[in-house]
């Protein structure tokens, strides 16, 4: 990567380059192989020399009009037709145009006797005759180490082919000479010592039983260039060296918001959802709903009319539609009106930079807005963590200067480590969502999160989830002084509280009538008394009335007495009278 | 069945490719009408070839090394690269005495 960056500033520095338009490789020599000088391509057998010297020849004669020759000591013109025609090149096409040269250099050496001094003056007219033919400016010389084993004394061979690669800079074309790679030694014969502008070694290796082919700039005088071994691909378009874009973090950063195709996820993302263009990491354990996640995302896309790629290293194309259907989608409308493609790959179907590859390629030709790679954690198997995070980037990278928004899906291994990626690849997404099953009471729950989302201001709860035939549906957890609970334990606790909450009113209710109660009898009590009261108050009187009665009666006796008596006391004061008694 | 009396009648094609009047083509070339002349007299034929004048020349007839002698007829076709200096390594590559 920093390798690249550096490279890229000195794309038109001073030393001229020429563009081999072969993806990738201009991008981490900062422009091309050297102009008008001479570059070795070694390697073991099969690793691609043939194929990348005619590509070289090719693109030039395509893109940039530069007619080409190739110089082939191994295969005849017509096995170099038959063999690039899988790849797209079509050489009788280009030879018919005067874009192109093959020629084919033979010997055969039990049909050679030496009888003394000689030189390669031969070989010299047939390049500068081809050359001259069509005015080329790339040469190819594949491999012209043959030589060794077709022509007697070596001495003479090297002292012509130091000879030949100054004579091939004297003409000004861009050249490249491929060699075998020999025992510790860049080549069998030593040619590095005579090429020392630009040397590439490509290599073929097996690792785990997965062959990955890898190129590498030795060196490359008077320029700057990527020092790592880059992982290259051979297929039906030619030679692909990743990283096809990786330019830096520079970017554009769309302030689009485009929907999760969950209304109240989109609510916990700032009410609008993710931003476009952005990666979106989905990670949790198995069955946590991931792929249903997915598709609702992309169920959102295609409503609004974007185009979808799926790369599914899980589940057929067939599962996918017949699993999503279960939940409401009917994806195969989609795929059938072109706007959803997936794209089904079990991981070790091939190498890592091959899935890289042809997500690159297929990205590329279908031209999508939404890209989902589900689940990433799956092509673990086929390379290392730091493999795995350092094609991830590249892809990012390169989907981000697509301004393509892309859902991950991870699966998390571990309960106990949710937080952790498998492939350590969080700190590159910009929005990271968990789901979390929640295990209690003999079940479990789904529980759903956001972890990270880059400047959009989110929600920080966790929400349940349901899948429902009508898609996912999110619920409120309850939170309460009994933590968090989701599922039936979420459905009793509040059964529960609703029992308390009754039973409270019950209970304020049964208090009620009971004071209502105890002011009956209070105020029949009261009534009791003042029922009483007013009994004895009626006897106070009568008794009252009675006494004076009395009274009345007993003076008035006496006084009748009195006067039978004839008393003076007659007149006398009734006081006195009482005084008396 | 060819006999050595019959190949003795037969007329030897013999083409010398060269490039411009170099040093090394002037020797091979007096080197060839020495041997013929020793070996084969009469009964031989030198074709010279100029590849500077003819470059196409040197793609039809497989040709890297100058000079190169070809045995042309009688058959098969054989390549004897140098300037034929040595001798005897020219009759054993014309076939005109056993290895």
């Amino acid at each position: 990567m920093n390798d690249v960056m550096n490279a890229t500033p000195i794309q038109h520095g001073s030393l001229p380059k020429a563009a081999t338009h072969i993806s990738g490789l201009d991008e981490i020599t900062g422009g091309g192989l050297p102009l008008g000088r001479t570059t070795l391509v070694t390697g073991t057998a099969g690793c691609g020399k043939t194929l990348f010297g005619m590509e070289f020849l090719v693109q030039g004669a395509i893109q940039q009009d530069e007619p080409g020759v190739f110089v082939s000591f191994e295969e005849s013109t017509d096995d170099l037709d038959q063999n690039v025609r899988s790849l797209g090149f079509d050489l009788t096409d280009l030879v018919a145009r005067n874009l192109l040269v093959l020629e084919h250099v033979y010997t055969e050496r039990s049909e050679i006797e030496e009888t003394g001094d000689f030189d390669l003056e031969g070989l010299f007219i047939r390049l500068g005759y081809a050359i001259d033919s069509i005015g080329a400016k790339r040469v190819v010389l594949d491999t012209i180490e043959v030589l060794f084993a077709g022509l007697p004394n070596p001495m003479i061979l090297r002292a012509e082919l130091r000879r030949l690669f100054r004579w091939l800079a004297d003409k000004g074309v861009t050249s490249i000479v491929t060699a075998e790679r020999g025992d510790g030694l860049l080549t069998r014969h030593g040619l590095e010592e005579y090429v020392s502008d630009c040397v590439i070694l490509l290599d073929h290796r097996v690792v785990e039983q997965m062959t990955t082919r890898r190129l590498r700039i030795v060196k490359y005088r008077g320029s700057l260039h990527g020092t790592n071994e880059y992982p290259f691909l051979i297929d039906e378009n030619g030679i692909s060296i990743l990283p096809i874009t990786s330019l830096g973090l520079d970017h554009t950063a769309p302030t689009e918001r485009i929907s999760s195709g969950i209304p109240r996820l989109d609510m916990m993302l700032g009410g609008q959802g993710y931003y476009r263009g952005s990666s979106i990491l989905i990670s949790g354990t198995a069955g946590a709903g991931k792929s249903s996640m997915a598709a609702h995302f992309v169920n959102a896309a295609v409503t609004r009319g974007e185009r979808c790629l799926y790369f599914a290293f899980e589940e057929s194309e067939r599962q996918i539609v017949r699993n999503m259907r279960s939940i409401g989608f009917e994806l195969d409308l989609w795929i059938q009106r072109g706007l959803l493609q997936v794209h089904s790959a079990r991981p070790n179907l091939h190498g890592l930079e091959m899935h890289l590859v042809m997500m690159h390629k297929l990205i590329k030709e279908y031209q999508p807005q939404v890209v989902v790679i589900d689940p990433i954690t799956n092509l673990t198997t086929i390379g290392t963590q730091s493999e795995v995070k350092a094609a991830l980037i590249r892809l990012i990278d390169f989907l981000k200067t697509q301004e393509i928004t892309a859902l991950f899906t991870s699966l998390t291994a571990d309960q106990t480590q949710l937080e952790q990626t498998e492939v350590g690849i969080s700190s590159l997404m910009d929005a990271w969502i968990l789901l979390q099953m929640i295990e209690s009471n003999g079940e479990r729950n789904r529980g759903l999160y956001i972890l990270k989302a880059r400047g959009i201001d989110h929600s920080n709860q966790i929400r349940e989830f349901h899948l429902t035939a009508k898609g996912i549906q999110l619920i409120d957890v309850y939170l309460g002084s009994e933590g968090v609970l989701t599922g039936t334990a979420r459905l009793a606790q509040e059964a529960k509280e609703r029992n308390v909450i009754l039973t409270r009113q019950q209970e304020i209710a049964r208090k009620q009538r009971e004071l209502a109660r105890k002011r009956q009898v209070l105020e029949a009590q009261i009534a009791a008394l003042r029922t009483e009261f007013m009994v004895e108050e009626e006897e106070m009187e009568k008794m009252t009335a009675e006494a004076m009665g009395f009274e009345t009666r007993l003076r008035e006796d006496r006084n009748v007495l009195a006067q039978q008596r004839d008393s003076d006391q007659r007149y006398a004061t009734p006081g006195v009278n009482s005084e008396l008694r | 069945m060819v006999t050595v009396n019959d190949s003795k009648v037969e007329i030897w094609e013999l083409r010398l490719y060269v490039a411009g009047q170099t040093p090394k083509s002037l020797t091979a070339f007096a080197n060839l009408k020495r041997i013929c002349e020793e070996h084969l007299a009469g009964q031989y034929r030198i074709e010279v070839v100029d590849l500077v004048e003819n470059p196409q020349l040197a793609r039809e007839d497989q040709i890297l090394a100058i000079p190169t002698l070809v045995r042309k007829l009688p058959r098969p076709l054989r390549k004897i690269i140098g300037d034929l200096s040595n001798n005897e390594r020219v009759l054993v590559g014309l076939n005109l005495r056993p290895i």
